[in-house]
């Protein structure tokens, strides 16, 4: 089962497959795959890139959309915290934020294994570490969009839901997040590109991404504007087909609306 | 026939109703605990992991760095607004062929990551080293801090086209009919009645775009800049002391808060007159 997966996953490989760009167009020089060339290379970086902007997605929303709460809350201590939260992950730059995060874990793991009497060293996945640092800089700058879209919806709609005894929790899941998915959307496109162009960040710490791996590729065959180009490339790629998605997604958000 | 004689003495106020204990209001005091005891940790930490010596050497390191951040922050700004005039111009043209390359160079340099786009002129212009050398610019681009500031330059450069463009677009077409209609020529009326209007609606994304831009310019630090950012790692290679990087850090927040505090007095200042 899993070997007619992987087969029938070779064979739509839109990189190596056969019918792929660097198979097609590489020939046999250093964008092939295989032993000879980068080609393949190059494909695990993109599938790395992808995958830690796509896991890391799903974390900054929900911590964004905790923090907006947080933020248009009654009590003053929560709107506080959820303020400096904003406040401290918005200033920093993205890459100390990163920094702070993948030795700041480190030591603290350490000094927690130190503490249980392991004296080993301990080393964070870069993975783990790249995910944590963007999903913070992700809810940090999503929290802001989802307040505003919050503020877009008129106090009617709670009252309403009220008045027809929903509970609030109830309330916010079937009558204000579907109107705060649409407004917020084309906030959290633009959010969206950003997580993805700052994952090139995560190749600084060991991981092998897009430009981690064509940085390995154009040292070893001292062709450097052909990769870090090609990186480029790579990236735009990824942002033309996430630009074809969030376009259908916003059609699909507004098709309540196309009637009128 | 009854009336008032005595009026009510003037008493308090009703006492203010209790607040419930909430789930957010307990939610909100647990997030404030965490962040007071973070806070707490941090000071306690830089307190008792204080060193003299390792101040007197690194932190006059620490403000040559910070030198260098706001010099290559304040260059860069100010070559990509003189570029994005020309590329603003040429995106809102009526020729196809020039509005369609000013797209392409937005969209490139907008769609991918600025790391990318230092490293292609850092590493990838040695490839055309001969060609360099022939035009002479090759002791131009030899410095890490001149690539940098070239493609930072090449990067704002789009994104404040886009800025400029947008505010430009926004000001009313009547303006500019209204100008023509009294007899002002267009390269009056552009620079004393349509830029004055653009630029407060572009006043607050280029303000963001600044702040962006100083916490983009981190990044010079992986190309071997002495920046904030490339002495906060010398001093952490040298020292493993997690201190370093709060430092960093805190110097940054101070530099975010002071702009976009700066900004909100300039805009308050500039649009008063639109108040109501």
């Amino acid at each position: 089962m899993s070997d007619m997966v992987s087969a029938i996953l070779n064979v739509i490989d839109p990189f190596c497959g056969p019918v792929g760009v660097f198979t097609l167009f590489a020939g046999k020089g250093i964008l092939s795959c295989g032993d000879t060339g980068w080609g393949d290379k190059l494909a695990s970086g993109v599938y790395v890139t992808a995958s830690l902007a796509l896991l890391t997605l799903p974390f900054g929303l929900l911590l964004g959309f905790l923090v907006a709460l947080g933020k248009r809350s009654d009590d003053a201590y929560a709107r506080l915290a959820a303020n400096i939260y904003t406040t401290i992950f918005r200033g920093l730059p993205e890459l100390l934020t990163l920094f702070i995060v993948y030795y700041g874990l480190q030591i603290l793991i350490e000094k927690g294994l130190t503490a249980a009497g392991m004296n080993e060293r301990f080393e964070i996945n870069a993975f783990f570490a790249g995910m944590i640092a963007l999903s913070v800089v992700f809810s940090a700058y999503c929290s802001e969009v989802l307040l505003s879209a919050f503020q877009a919806i008129p106090r009617g709609q709670y009252e309403a839901g009220a008045a027809l005894g929903i509970r609030p929790a109830k309330t916010m899941v079937l009558v204000i997040i579907p109107q705060l998915v649409r407004i917020a959307l084309p906030g959290l496109g633009n959010l969206w590109m950003s997580l993805l162009k700052d994952t090139a960040l995560v190749s600084v710490i060991g991981l092998s991404d897009i430009l981690r791996e064509t940085g390995v590729a154009a040292k070893s065959t001292k062709e450097p504007f052909l990769f870090f180009g090609i990186a480029c490339l790579l990236f735009l790629l990824l942002a033309i087909i996430s630009s074809f998605f969030f376009s259908r997604i916003e059609i699909w958000a507004r098709r309540s609306e196309a009637a009128r | 026939m009854s009336h008032i004689t005595t009026l009510l003495p003037p008493l308090p106020a009703p006492p203010a109703a209790a607040k419930p204990l909430s789930g957010a209001r307990i939610a909100g005091m647990l997030f404030m605990a965490l962040w007071i005891l973070l806070f707490g940790g941090i000071a306690l930490m830089m307190y008792f992991g204080w060193d003299w010596d390792k101040f007197a050497k690194y932190g006059p390191r620490y403000i040559s760095g910070l030198q260098v951040t706001l010099g290559l922050v304040a260059a860069s700004i100010v070559a990509g607004a003189v570029l994005s005039f020309p590329l603003a111009f040429a995106r809102m043209s009526t020729n196809r062929v020039l509005s369609g390359i000013a797209y392409v160079y937005v969209y490139l340099f907008r769609g991918t990551p600025l790391l990318a786009q230092v490293f292609l002129i850092y590493y990838g212009l040695g490839s055309f080293r001969p060609q360099l050398e022939a035009v002479g610019l090759w002791s131009f681009f030899r410095d890490a801090w001149n690539c940098a500031f070239f493609s930072f330059a090449l990067n704002t450069a789009a994104y404040q086209a886009e800025i400029l463009r947008g505010a430009i677009e926004s000001v009313p077409r009547g303006q500019r009919e209204a100008a023509a209609s009294l007899g002002i020529n267009t390269r009056i009326s552009f620079w004393k009645i349509i830029m004055p209007q653009a630029l407060i609606v572009a006043l607050r994304p280029y303000g963001n775009e600044i702040i962006l831009m100083v916490k983009a310019s981190a990044i010079v630090a992986i190309v071997t800049v002495y920046d904030l950012m490339g002495e906060t790692k010398y001093a952490f290679s040298r020292t493993f002391d997690y201190q370093t990087y709060l430092w960093a850090a805190i110097f940054y927040l101070v530099i975010v808060e002071i702009l976009r505090n700066l900004w909100n007095v300039l805009e308050a200042r500039l649009t008063r007159h639109l108040k109501r």
